[in-house]
């Protein structure tokens, strides 16, 4: 009776399933619904270009997902049954998973609700549709971390407080503003700083060597939401290049829009991936790659053959790569330099590498490791040793943008610190390099809103003056930061160590 | 000049055919191993078949399957019922 | 390294985050469910105005009149988070998805009635619109509201309804035999057909609506609370009594979905309600000026599938609806 029906092929049932459900309203104008994609200036003349590679529907989305999820949960109840942070290469090792949730999660989360806005804000079907996977998939990260490291909150510190230093911590007003800079600009600026820019150009940094690391280091639980997670990323990051030829194909006036946001978020994200860098080189015990070589494969190789294929739209590297690529020798030492001077105003512990992990540094960074920063390292130790454990008493001079403390170093002298000055309505604001002062003078009005953290404790709106209520400002006790040898974490994992039939780890350097 | 695609997988038993069938399908692909992880990179393009990827398991594949196991990718994607594409375009 | 966990003594130092101890009272564990909704939407320290909305924050208490001490009690009463979410919609999806196999291979909903198919082309398949429509409702509760369980839940809910309207056009490709035409046909009837004008033009109205909570109440409580009765009760059950069971069979998600997510609109709405006096007031205010229009948006509809027991079965859906609204505590002379 019936016809044999048409067999429909994978793009045909995307098409079907997800095409034609919008319309152009009538009874509201569709500016009125959609009062946000116009403002930044992209212009779109046909929003049915927008292609999704992946052609995701919503059966196989919950199908493949919930698979995912029954494997990372049967895992995560494995690691909580079996006491598997036991099986971690150091107790040192933990901190690296406390930044991830003091500093990464937090952005998952933010992530989730600006992608909804994505999700609601494109007048386009296809990309709206591409929006909100990506926005339930961010909700997906955040709590699968939030239950991959619940287990370890219950025995190491700096996890316990992550809900409230998260919005106050200086070192997270790093990650804070970055993302809050992406999500108060537009739409089609936010999907190019977080879809393009980072998910594509640099989170490969992230997901892939530090995840792999974790593996490394016996930590099951962020190996196995790490890699699931970047599953989904691997879509996000399609969403990304998608939107950006996308925009580039619509109108030739878009070109110098994106290209400007390419170049601010460009920096924006690779001063950020400084933090990860350095929990790659200093923070894990066991080591898979350092931060130079990560950049040498991901950027240099991977990102540039990006961005040969992207030249036929006009668009050209990022701004500034070229001094990204000069300081990959030292952005990571320039980092844990800062982090272990002030690390009694985090929660997190800090420590001088053992030697054998100074003589890997030395490999992997060479004569500019040996002659700068080795010897730093070896005179801190030997204060430690003397009992005087160096902390820096001043609070630093925070950059303007991306509000990590100005200590980074001129492109071509490493000896030289770079201090850069823009003045805006009778206000001098500080900047840690030529890339976020170019940042700062495009949108002065934007940047002299932030919340400064320095100069918010001198002003006394952080608790009080001093480092013990600015750490009770924060719900920091004084046991759960400073120094990792001789702290609670570095206590209980010797008592573990003691306990075990075969003791391990890296030995105390004092 | 740098011209490689490249698709990171997951380093488990599910993996194991999609990879050997990357490396039978692609003369150019380099697998490089890493803890949990493993990361083929291919000069320009990459192809995943699925008739590779069936043969080497013995039974039924759907190319969407590969969201189990990627952990990421790099290049401009064409996918349809039979190949997964990678690619730069100049 | 393996450990002997027998001779080892580890004592955990704490049970949970201590923003989840304060909450939940020392010593208490908290469920997974728990734990991903509490203390996780930034609340200070914001650092830059958002361009496309400066008189606000990024996540601000004001975009909804509606007050709450905590906005975190707007709880949802199955206690999805992700994983317990998916893995329950991918349950179903298996479910549904024999029952589409064995509609599609034996040629089920094609062998019923001519006129019977006429109607549901006509009815049912325009409907995708609407799911579409909730979808965009959804993300922007999900998008702009405030507090982790309204947002979280909404955004499942938004997904939910993408998978509604998908689900539809499947059945719209059994009735054609994969010809996409038959979309084309729903959506030019579901633009320009009287019969829908009513309820299109309310679900526009809805889309430039700012107060989220307005939106949650007029979408996920209103609009669903009588559409979904009228199409996959009465209408179901009207198709089923005319030799229709197969439909049934296709549609049986919709009616499982909507009994669970009518239990998350009465209670986080409820809980709005019981917060305060002013807040029942406002939300007994803004089902007191939707209701009216969204009823008159069905009539035409109703009157299409039912003719003459058209104001019978209305009046019945509205009954249900008037009691839902009583136990959520507010008067029903709106209804």
């Amino acid at each position: 009776m019936a016809e044999k029906p048409k067999r429909l092929n994978l793009n045909q049932k995307y098409q079907l399933m997800t095409r034609g459900l919008d319309w152009e309203t009538t009874y509201q104008s569709m500016d009125e619904v959609f009062p946000y994609d116009r403002y930044e200036g992209i212009k779109i003349k046909d929003w049915d270009k927008w292609q999704d590679p992946f052609r995701l529907t919503m059966d196989a989305y919950w199908k493949y997902q919930a698979e995912k999820e029954r494997k990372l949960y049967a895992i995560l109840d494995s690691v909580a049954q079996n006491n598997s942070q036991l099986n971690i290469s150091d107790g040192r090792y933990m901190n690296a998973v406390k930044i991830w949730m003091q500093g990464v999660t937090p952005l998952e989360y933010a992530a989730f609700r600006g992608f909804a806005m994505l999700g609601r804000g494109f007048r386009g079907a296809g990309a709206r549709v591409a929006c909100q996977f990506q926005s339930i998939d961010e909700m997906r990260h955040y709590q699968t971390q939030v239950h991959a490291f619940s287990h370890y909150n219950k025995y190491f510190n700096g996890f316990n407080q992550y809900s409230r230093i998260r919005d106050r911590a200086w070192y997270l007003s790093i990650p804070k503003s970055y993302f809050e800079d992406a999500v108060s600009a537009g739409p089609f600026e936010l999907i190019t700083a977080i879809s393009f820019s980072f998910e594509y150009v640099l989170t490969n940094l992230l997901f892939m060597p530090f995840v792999s690391g974790a593996a490394y280091n016996g930590d099951m639980a962020t190996t196995t939401f790490g890699f699931s997670a970047q599953s989904d990323e691997s879509r996000h990051m399609t969403l990304g290049l998608e939107i950006i030829k996308f925009m580039l194909e619509q109108h030739e006036d878009n070109l110098p829009i994106v290209q400007e946001w390419l170049d601010k978020w460009f920096w924006r994200g690779y001063r950020l991936l400084g933090l990860v860098g350095t929990m790659m080189d200093y923070m894990l015990p066991k080591k898979v790659m350092s931060w130079r070589q990560a950049w040498e494969i991901y950027w240099e190789d991977n990102g540039m053959a990006l961005f040969n294929d992207l030249a036929r739209y006009g668009l050209r590297p990022p701004k500034h790569h070229e001094a990204a690529t000069k300081e990959k020798y030292r952005i990571t030492h320039e980092f844990w330099s800062t982090i272990y001077q002030f690390s009694h105003a985090t929660a997190l512990y800090t420590w001088i590498p053992t030697t054998e992990e100074l003589d890997w540094l030395s490999a992997e960074y060479g004569e500019l490791f040996d002659t700068v920063y080795r010897p730093r390292y070896e005179y801190w130790q030997e204060l430690h040793e003397k009992g005087e454990r160096f902390f820096q008493k001043r609070l630093p001079v925070v950059c303007n943008v991306c509000q990590i403390p100005i200590f980074h170093t001129m492109p071509d002298d490493p000896l030289m610190n770079c201090c850069l000055v823009s003045e805006y309505k009778g206000t001098k604001h500080q900047m840690c390099s030529q890339g976020c002062l170019d940042i700062f003078n495009r949108e002065p009005e934007k940047y002299c809103q932030a919340y400064i953290p320095p100069q918010q404790i001198y002003q006394g709106n952080c608790g009080g003056a001093s480092l013990e209520d600015y750490r009770k400002w924060l719900h920091i006790k004084d046991e759960e930061t400073g120094e990792y040898y001789g702290s609670e974490d570095h206590v209980m994992w010797e008592q573990w160590q003691a306990q075990a039939a075969k003791p391990t780890g890296v030995a105390p350097a004092s | 000049m740098a011209e490689n695609v490249f698709i990171a997988l997951q380093n488990n038993p599910d993996a194991q055919p999609i990879i050997e069938a990357i490396v039978d399908d692609n003369p150019g692909a380099v697998v490089n191993d890493s803890p949990g992880m493993v990361k083929i990179d291919c000069p320009k393009r990459l192809v995943i078949k699925r008739v590779t990827v069936e043969e080497k398991i013995g039974g039924e594949f759907n190319l969407q399957d590969i969201h189990l196991t990627l952990i990421s990718l790099s290049g401009n994607i064409e996918e349809d019922d039979d190949e997964f594409v990678l690619h730069w375009n100049f | 390294m393996s450990i002997d966990i027998k001779t080892t003594k580890i004592e955990p130092r704490r049970v949970t985050f201590e923003h989840i101890a304060e909450k939940l009272g020392e010593g208490k564990t908290p469920s997974r469910y728990q734990e991903v909704m509490f203390g996780l939407q930034h609340e200070e320290v914001f650092h830059y105005r958002p361009t496309w909305d400066p008189g606000h924050e990024i996540f601000d208490a004001d975009r909804t009149a509606v007050n709450m001490g905590d906005y975190e009690d707007l709880l949802d009463p199955r206690r999805y988070y992700y994983g317990t979410y998916v893995i329950q919609r991918s349950r179903q999806q298996e479910s549904l998805e024999k029952n589409f196999a064995a509609v599609e291979k034996r040629g089920l909903l094609n062998a019923l009635d001519a006129s019977l198919i006429e109607k549901i082309r006509k009815v049912v398949i325009p409907f995708r619109h609407v799911e579409w429509g909730a979808n965009n409702n959804n993300l922007f509760i999900a998008a702009y509201g405030f507090g982790t369980p309204i947002t979280v839940a909404a955004d499942f809910q938004g997904m939910d309804r993408l998978g509604n309207a998908q689900y539809i056009t499947r059945i719209g490709l059994i009735l054609s035999n994969n010809d996409p035409a038959i979309l084309d046909q729903a959506k030019s009837e579901w633009l320009d057909e009287p019969m829908w004008q009513p309820l299109r033009k309310v679900i526009e109205d809805s889309f430039v609506i700012k107060d989220w909570f307005e939106l949650h109440v007029l979408q996920n409580y209103l609009i669903d609370g009588i559409f979904h009765p009228l199409l996959f009760q009465h209408f179901d059950d009207e198709v089923v009594a005319n030799g229709g069971a197969s439909f049934a069979m296709v549609t049986e998600f919709f009616v499982d979905w909507f009994a669970e997510s009518m239990r998350w609109a009465d209670s986080t709405i409820k809980t709005a309600v019981k917060e305060s006096d002013e807040n029942r007031a406002l939300i007994g205010g803004w089902i007191e000026k939707w209701l009216p229009v969204v009823s008159q948006a069905a009539e035409p509809l109703a009157g299409f599938i039912f003719a003459d027991r058209s104001s019978e079965v209305l009046e019945r859906i509205s009954d249900q609806l008037a009691a839902r609204t009583g136990k959520i505590g507010i008067s029903a002379r709106a209804a």
